[in-house]
């Protein structure tokens, strides 16, 4: 069990409302993703789930109970912070151990416990080592350990990986997904990086300055923003925007279409311009259009394309793959 | 940032220590204003009746408030003079790469940890006694007239005394900012064909400035209330010589038990001590926004 | 080259620096020689530095004629009565000032600073005379609530420069796990704190250990701790030179040890953090 539904919360330090009325269903065994630009409030919602905030006003109900005034302690959630959290002075066994301490379990069905997670997560050589011993990725894996042992309702992650390198980083992001495969249990996780909300995520709610501005499936995210933040947020690298007579032409205010849908021609495209920046990766060739009149295009193409700084392109998003944003920026 | 939970048990935990302080605070102080406006002896308890600003007027008038208050000052300038030059230049030499640093450290820091009454009993007999202080004894052997410390340059010999004292503290938190310095500054300034006199003055200095100011506000608020080296070495005398503000409210209200006027002195004091100690609250306060 | 020119110089910074460093030093090496003197070699002109009879008659007569061991042992409790009290005051309101910081947190942090500023004489009649009506005076209880009030903001703010130190995602962690508040404290914070913890203390007993304002004016001899104590040296007794020594010796000898631990948090501790 492990469903979460917040009913009209808000939150405000003083005066600033950082969290606007809000709504969200959160069933149980998905994998949500709070994405965002930083200060958009994501960590302020998890922590108002996690209960290390009190919510200003609205409900939130955890297996469908009113748990809006339990205190952190009592609602059977479990979190893994940015700095890991480790208690320094515990080796990693009793570091694992502690929730269990705490929910005064029996010293060997604590020990029986510690171990069973210490296999599953790798850690049973490091047991009896401080958290100062340990690599980045190690103590990541004992805040997750810590976190696994007492079975909770529900894991909530505040940007899990953002203290790790780039390698170790795509490691614990398949880790943590197998996790989520093997335990089946319900999983809210905080990040920045839209690649880890595109690659972990069951749902994906993008915030911005304390709004949902949409819910939704990676995939639907990518194919059908609702607005032109969405549409700029999601994808890398970022959706092409281009306003003026352009976008009249299409009736919008505003036009999008994304780098990897765009053909590329000598002559006789929709934008001519001059390549600025080609970068090779031999997969992918990415280039920076410099066209006149508007801001530089970038286009991502298919394998190796043979053009360099300094040549002319011309240009042409295929015409099923635009999108269409009206003065408010919603998608048409 | 917090739950309402955690901010109520927060308060809670805070209550017995502002309670108790504002207690401290309050009840002793508004008993001496109170006591400072009333003609109130000890030895003749009958009388307490209301004296207006006389004590103030009584106190403020008397020829040996002027002579404290000189002392106070002498006393309080001339060790900070002391201490923070003789700190300055004792830091800048622990700060140099010597053999059996730390325990030249140890021997320097030494006095600070001596209690008022020991140190102040060994310098004025050990040392300054005019018959067998080691000080006379040098003298004779130079053939010279010993020198009476105490009873010819009282303040004098106090300020040598406190100075030994407070020069260790003022060492170690120099030692402390220095050698939080920036290396590569000082590298970067010798390259740029800087002096050790103006690397001295133009980075050195300014980088210790906080913490001299810093030493010289905490010296200030503990020298102001001097008293057991005075009480032990000399009396206060001969006559005032060496009576500080402190010592002078001190023998008014439990030498001559006179309560008002002693009172009075002590709100004197409060308020000399509130001058500087905005001064340092102020300096404190920033590094707390730090 | 410039290796023998470093080097001489460092051998001229050694020697002046173990030269100042003695020099400062030496009147508390000179009490100590003094206390194994005979009275009659420790007035000798010239004095010998070391070369005398090496006694120790004169602890023996101080302990004798003067019940040394009970100055001591008031100076014992009433140090490390007020340093605990204290801190069993101070470590629960440091948490909240350093976890659960509210608008006015710096307010009160500054305000309980000013009342160390309160110059002691200000409120030294009232104290006498509440202390006289209720029997406080010359009693080691009175001392002990006088020392830790007095002290309380010292510890108050050096538990709190530590505590900040100390992130709060940890306690956070805690009670995530399940941790109750004083599961908390116990089990997560103090463990954490203890270097600080013990820091604190180990300043504070040497504060108390010297306080010598209260002391002296509020005791007379049964609560006398050892700064009044040797205050009675300062009538002609003190010409006993070899007695005083050992006196002085004994009174300062375990806060010369203790200080020694303490250099590094003393900077803290008594500049408020403002040096680090």
């Amino acid at each position: 069990m492990g469903s979460i539904t917040l009913k009209q919360i808000t939150k405000s330090f003083g005066a600033t409302e950082v969290i606007q009325p809000l709504d969200l269903e959160i069933s149980d065994g998905e994998f949500v993703v709070f994405v965002g630009p930083s200060g958009c409030g994501k960590s302020t919602l998890l922590r108002l789930i996690a209960g290390l905030e009190d919510v200003t006003s609205g409900m939130i109900e955890i297996n469908g109970v009113d748990a809006t005034q339990t205190p952190p302690a009592k609602r059977g959630l479990a979190m893994v912070f940015q700095s890991y959290a480790l208690y320094p002075h515990m080796s990693v066994r009793k570091n694992i151990a502690f929730p269990l301490k705490m929910a005064k379990l029996p010293l060997q069905d604590r020990d029986a416990k510690v171990e069973a997670a210490a296999a599953v997560l790798n850690l049973t050589d490091y047991l009896d080592r401080r958290p100062g011993q340990l690599s980045g990725g190690q103590r990541q894996r004992v805040a997750i350990g810590r976190a696994i042992v007492r079975e909770p309702d529900a894991f909530l992650f505040d940007e899990p990986l953002s203290n790790l390198d780039a390698a170790l980083r795509v490691n614990m992001r398949l880790e943590i997904s197998e996790l989520h495969q093997t335990l089946k249990t319900t999983m809210i996780y905080v990040t920045h990086d839209q690649v880890e909300a595109m690659t972990m995520a069951d749902k994906i709610v993008v915030l911005q300055a304390g709004r949902i501005e949409q819910v939704g499936s990676p995939l639907e995210l990518y194919h059908k923003p609702a607005n032109q933040f969405v549409a700029g947020f999601i994808g890398s690298p970022k959706m092409n925007f281009v306003t003026g007579a352009h976008a009249q032409k299409h009736g919008a205010e505003t036009i999008g279409f994304r780098p990897e849908h765009i053909a590329i021609s000598q002559s006789g495209g929709t934008f001519n311009g001059i390549v600025g920046v080609s970068e090779h990766l031999g997969s992918d060739t990415f280039l920076r259009v410099n066209v006149e009149g508007m801001d530089s295009i970038t286009v991502r193409a298919d394998g190796e394309v043979a053009l360099r700084h300094g040549d002319s392109v011309s240009l042409t998003p295929a015409p099923d793959k635009i999108y269409r944003f009206d003065k408010s920026g919603n998608a048409l | 940032m917090a739950t309402t939970h955690s901010r109520v048990a927060a308060r809670f935990m805070l209550s017995p220590a502002v309670l108790l302080l504002l207690a401290w605070m309050i009840v002793p102080l508004s008993m001496t204003i109170y006591f400072s406006f009333l003609r109130y002896n000890l030895l003749n308890p009958a009388i307490d009746a209301w004296a207006g600003w006389s004590n103030y007027e009584y106190f403020l008038t008397d020829p040996a408030f002027f002579a404290a208050l000189t002392n106070t000052l002498l006393l309080v300038g001339g060790v900070l003079l002391i201490t923070i030059i003789g700190g300055t230049l004792l830091a800048l030499l622990l700060d140099q790469p010597i053999w059996g640093q730390g325990i030249v450290r140890i021997l320097v820091l030494a006095p600070f940890f001596v209690m008022p009454t020991v140190s102040a009993l060994v310098w004025k007999n050990m040392f300054m006694n005019p018959v067998n202080g080691l000080f006379a004894h040098a003298a004779k052997a130079l053939g010279l007239q010993p020198f009476d410390f105490l009873a010819h340059a009282p303040l004098f010999s106090i300020i040598l005394i406190v100075a030994w004292q407070w020069l260790p503290f003022a060492a170690l938190i120099l030692l402390t900012a220095l050698q939080s310095m920036d290396q590569e500054q000082m590298d970067a300034s010798e390259m740029d064909g800087a002096g050790p006199f103006s690397r001295f003055f133009y980075l050195v200095l300014p980088h210790l400035s906080r913490a001299i100011t810093v030493v010289v506000l905490i010296q200030t608020i503990f020298l102001l209330s001097i008293f057991a080296e005075i009480l032990v070495t000399t009396n206060g005398g001969p006559g005032y010589a060496s009576t500080n503000i402190t010592y002078l409210v001190y023998a008014q209200s439990l030498l001559q038990f006179d309560v008002g006027g002693g009172s009075a002195g002590g709100i004197i004091a409060v308020i000399l001590a509130n001058i500087v100690a905005i001064f340092l609250m102020r300096m404190i306060g920033k590094n707390l926004e730090a | 080259m410039a290796r023998s020119i470093s080097r001489r110089r460092q051998v001229v910074v050694t020697l002046l620096a173990w030269a100042i460093g003695l020099a400062i030093f030496f009147p508390i090496l000179w009490t100590i020689l003094t206390s194994f003197k005979t009275e009659a070699e420790a007035i000798a002109s010239p004095p010998s530095l070391f070369m005398f009879d090496w006694t120790l008659e004169n602890y023996g007569e101080v302990q004798e004629r003067s019940n040394y061991f009970r100055h001591f042992s008031n100076s014992v409790i009433i140090s490390l009565g007020s340093t605990l009290l204290g801190l069993l005051i101070a470590i629960p309101a440091a948490w909240s000032m350093a976890f659960v910081p509210a608008k006015r947190t710096k307010d009160i942090l500054m305000w309980m600073l000013s009342t160390k500023m309160l110059p002691p004489v200000g409120v030294l009649i009232p104290i006498y005379l509440l202390f006289r009506d209720t029997g406080l005076l010359d009693t080691r209880t009175g001392l002990v609530i006088v020392l830790t009030l007095v002290n309380l903001p010292i510890i108050i703010w050096m538990l709190f420069t530590y505590f900040r130190e100390i992130p709060g995602e940890i306690l956070e962690a805690s009670r995530m796990d399940g941790a109750q508040l004083w599961d908390e404290i116990i089990y997560v914070l103090t463990p954490m704190a203890i270097p600080g913890i013990a820091s604190t203390l180990l300043l504070n007993v040497i504060l108390a250990w010297n306080e010598a304002f209260w002391t002296l004016n509020l005791t007379a001899a049964k609560a006398a701790p050892l700064t009044a104590f040797i205050a009675s040296y300062s009538s002609p007794e003190g010409l006993f030179y070899a007695k005083l020594s050992a006196a002085s010796t004994m009174a300062i000898a375990p806060i010369l040890i203790l200080g020694w631990f303490s250099q590094k948090q003393l900077v803290r501790g008594l500049t408020f953090g403002a040096v680090k």
